[in-house]
């Protein structure tokens, strides 16, 4: 168990400039999700505290002790690869074994280490089996397992469950969870999946380009977007987006849209009279009720029912908008559909793309 | 299955087949000709098979020529030369395929062109450093040479082998616990068994029917290896193709059971089941 503190971390490739300076503490037991676009640094930003890449500039602590320097091996963390990296050589226990054997752990401490991991990830049939004699959730069972059986102060995952079908996906996801409830150790997980991401972490750290967008809670990104790039990116299908203008006027505050349409809103921002913003609805939000006065028209362009609920593609003003509605009325949406914006579920974005603040009217 | 898929299995079987008598067929004649009595040798024609075997040539070969030194000394020579090449060139592939170094550019570049050279140019230059340093008419001296001149291909070699192998294995070692070096022998090292024995196979090979300089470094009969003691077979006497003929049987011994003790590693694939896909 243990807390990791990363201050002002910069990762350079050569002249690549990959992370541009993360700051992020990672209290003792809790659970971070690193969500953010290929590419944006996610991975780079675990092997660093892995120990498998170096620290171009900045720190990083674990339990406070700077790690910089460190060998992985000496860093007491474990790691679950997206591709497993079981050793082919090795059969099941031998590979969950590994870490405690080269440590030269007593062979009794070995062997119950990792008959309790395997019952745990319910391996016990299958521990003298090698990993190619394996299923892909059985080795991303191994893997975990290999992670577990040595105690370590903190668990790094990469996309460890982005090799399964969606099934076992949504299965492994929920051992996991169950997983950290029970040993309660410090993780960090690097996913593409929103659903893991929201259901996993305790907080979510949304990055793109190298830079730390917003840290939360599952919910604070969701409900309160710190920016463009996190309103877009959580979520899905994702956020719609409409540029318009900030009107300010006696107890009432709106968004005009290009075509005329004045968009209430629940509360006045500190924006400038007339400043040019970014309006943001999720599909879930919309509404379809015709009558209200800040309605549109939309031209429905295609239907896609998921089972659960509806995915409207619409499109206002020339422009794609999505709509998710569980009403099922929507499968026989005529050529236009009414589309009502409900203002509390509006955000609203300054033209450096900032969530922007809110003032009382 | 349809005519035209049978038809081309059929073509497709018989194109190997034909390569393989194609290739097979000297080694074949090697085994008839070194069975053959000498006084049918030439009497009977071209024949498939003689009409009497007999094993004379291989109970001459074995008891009254220098045969076994020529043996004995190519075993030592291709042997001592497998084991060093690839034991250095596992380390220095290893290197090639792992980390990025100054000067690794280079090095790659400098290995590339020793290839490129004819052997026969560096003879002389060879000779005229070996013999000061006693080196010359010295087993020793054969050792040196062939794993210079083998140690570039089997680098290359090897660090093909050690590119197969998943980096993120060593990872998962490393922060299991393992130093770099552990990483190598406990988790990298036992993977590219295929790749050494692939080396070794290769170089031993290589190293076992090298002439050339083997002709120029070594004079007499004490340091010769096999090649060049099948030499004498001509000059001697004449040219006695059923001694000679059963001198290269027996050479092909240790070539075969070297590759039969190999081939289980030559063609598992050790890395299965590694990672996903
Ligand atoms: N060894 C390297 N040398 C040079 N550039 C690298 C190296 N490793 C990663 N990069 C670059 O760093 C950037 C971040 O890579 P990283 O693997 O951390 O992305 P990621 O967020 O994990 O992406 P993904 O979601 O696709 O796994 C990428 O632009 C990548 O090209
Ligand atoms: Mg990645």
């Amino acid at each position: 168990m243990a807390s990791i503190d990363i201050r002002n971390v910069r990762k350079n490739f050569g002249i690549v400039s990959v992370l541009h300076g993360v700051d992020l503490s990672i209290e003792n037991g809790e659970f971070v999700v690193l969500v953010g676009p290929s590419g944006c640094g996610k991975s780079t930003l675990l092997r660093m505290i892995a120990g498998l890449e170096e620290v171009t500039e900045g720190e990083i602590r674990i339990d406070g002790m700077r790690v910089n320097e460190r060998a992985p091996k000496d860093r007491d963390i474990a790691m679950v690869f997206q591709s497993y990296a079981l050793y082919p050589h090795m059969n099941v226990a031998e590979n969950m074994s590994y870490g405690l054997r080269i440590r030269k752990a007593a062979r009794e401490k070995i062997t119950a280490a990792v008959s309790n991991a395997a019952r745990k990830l319910e391996l016990q049939p299958l521990l003298a089996r090698r990993p190619k004699a394996l299923s892909g959730g059985q080795r991303q069972r191994v893997a975990m397992g290999r992670a577990i059986v040595r105690q370590p102060k903190a668990f790094l995952f990469d996309e460890p469950l982005s090799n399964l079908d969606a099934r076992l996906r949504e299965q492994m996801r929920a051992e996991i969870k169950k997983l950290h409830r029970d040993l309660g150790a410090t993780s960090i997980y690097v996913t593409h999946d929103q659903i893991e991401a929201m259901t996993l972490a305790d907080r979510i750290v949304a990055m793109h380009e190298g830079v730390v967008q917003q840290v939360g809670s599952p919910l604070e990104l969701y409900d309160r977007p710190a920016n463009l790039f996190v309103a877009g990116f959580i979520g899905s299908p994702a956020m719609n987006f409409l540029s318009a203008r900030y009107e300010v006027g006696a107890g009432t505050a709106g968004a005009r849209l290009p075509d005329g349409t004045l968009i209430g809103l629940s509360s006045g921002y500190q924006l400038e009279e007339g400043a040019p913003v970014t309006l943001g609805i999720r599909p879930e939000h919309v509404e379809m009720s015709p009558g209200s006065e800040s309605s549109l028209r939309a031209t429905v362009d295609l239907i896609e029912p998921t089972g659960f609920g509806i995915i409207l593609h619409l499109g206002l003003h020339g422009l794609p908008f999505n709509v998710f509605t569980l009403d099922r009325a929507a499968l026989t949406a005529g050529p236009t559909v009414t589309v009502a914006f409900p203002p509390q579920h509006l955000h609203l974005f300054d033209e450096t793309g900032m969530r922007a603040l809110e003032t009382s009217l | 299955m349809n005519n035209y898929s049978t038809f081309g299995t059929a073509l497709h079987r018989l194109a190997i087949l034909c390569y393989v008598v194609f290739a097979l067929f000297p080694l074949f004649w090697l085994l008839k000709v070194s069975v053959t009595p000498n006084d049918l040798l030439y009497s009977e024609g071209v024949r498939m098979w003689p009409s009497r075997m007999s094993f004379e040539h291989f109970r001459f070969v074995l008891a009254h020529s220098a045969f076994p030194v020529f043996f004995r000394n190519s075993l030592i020579v291709a042997g001592a030369t497998a084991v060093i090449v690839t034991l250095l060139a596992s380390l220095s592939g290893y290197a090639l395929s792992r980390f990025t170094f100054r000067g690794k550019y280079w090095l790659v570049a400098l290995m590339l062109l020793t290839q490129m050279f004819p052997l026969v140019m560096l003879v002389a230059p060879i000779f005229k450093m070996l013999s000061p340093l006693g080196l010359t008419n010295s087993l020793t001296g054969l050792v040196v040479v062939y794993t210079a001149f083998n140690i570039p291909f089997a680098t290359f070699l090897m660090q093909s082998f050690f590119d197969g192998i998943p980096k993120e294995l060593e990872e998962a070692a490393k922060i299991d616990g393992a130093t770099q070096f552990m990483a190598f022998r406990q988790i990298v090292l036992p993977l590219t068994l295929p790749g050494i024995a692939a080396t070794l196979g290769f170089v031993f090979t290589a190293a076992w029917s090298e002439l050339l300089f083997a002709l120029m470094l070594i004079s007499g009969n004490s340091a010769a290896t096999f090649p060049v003691g099948l030499l004498t077979f001509v000059s001697k006497f004449s040219v006695d193709f059923g001694q000679m003929m059963a001198a290269g049987v027996l050479a092909l011994i240790p070539a075969c059971l070297f590759f039969l003790f190999i081939q289980r590693y030559l063609v598992q694939g050790l890395t299965a089941g590694a990672v996903k896909g």
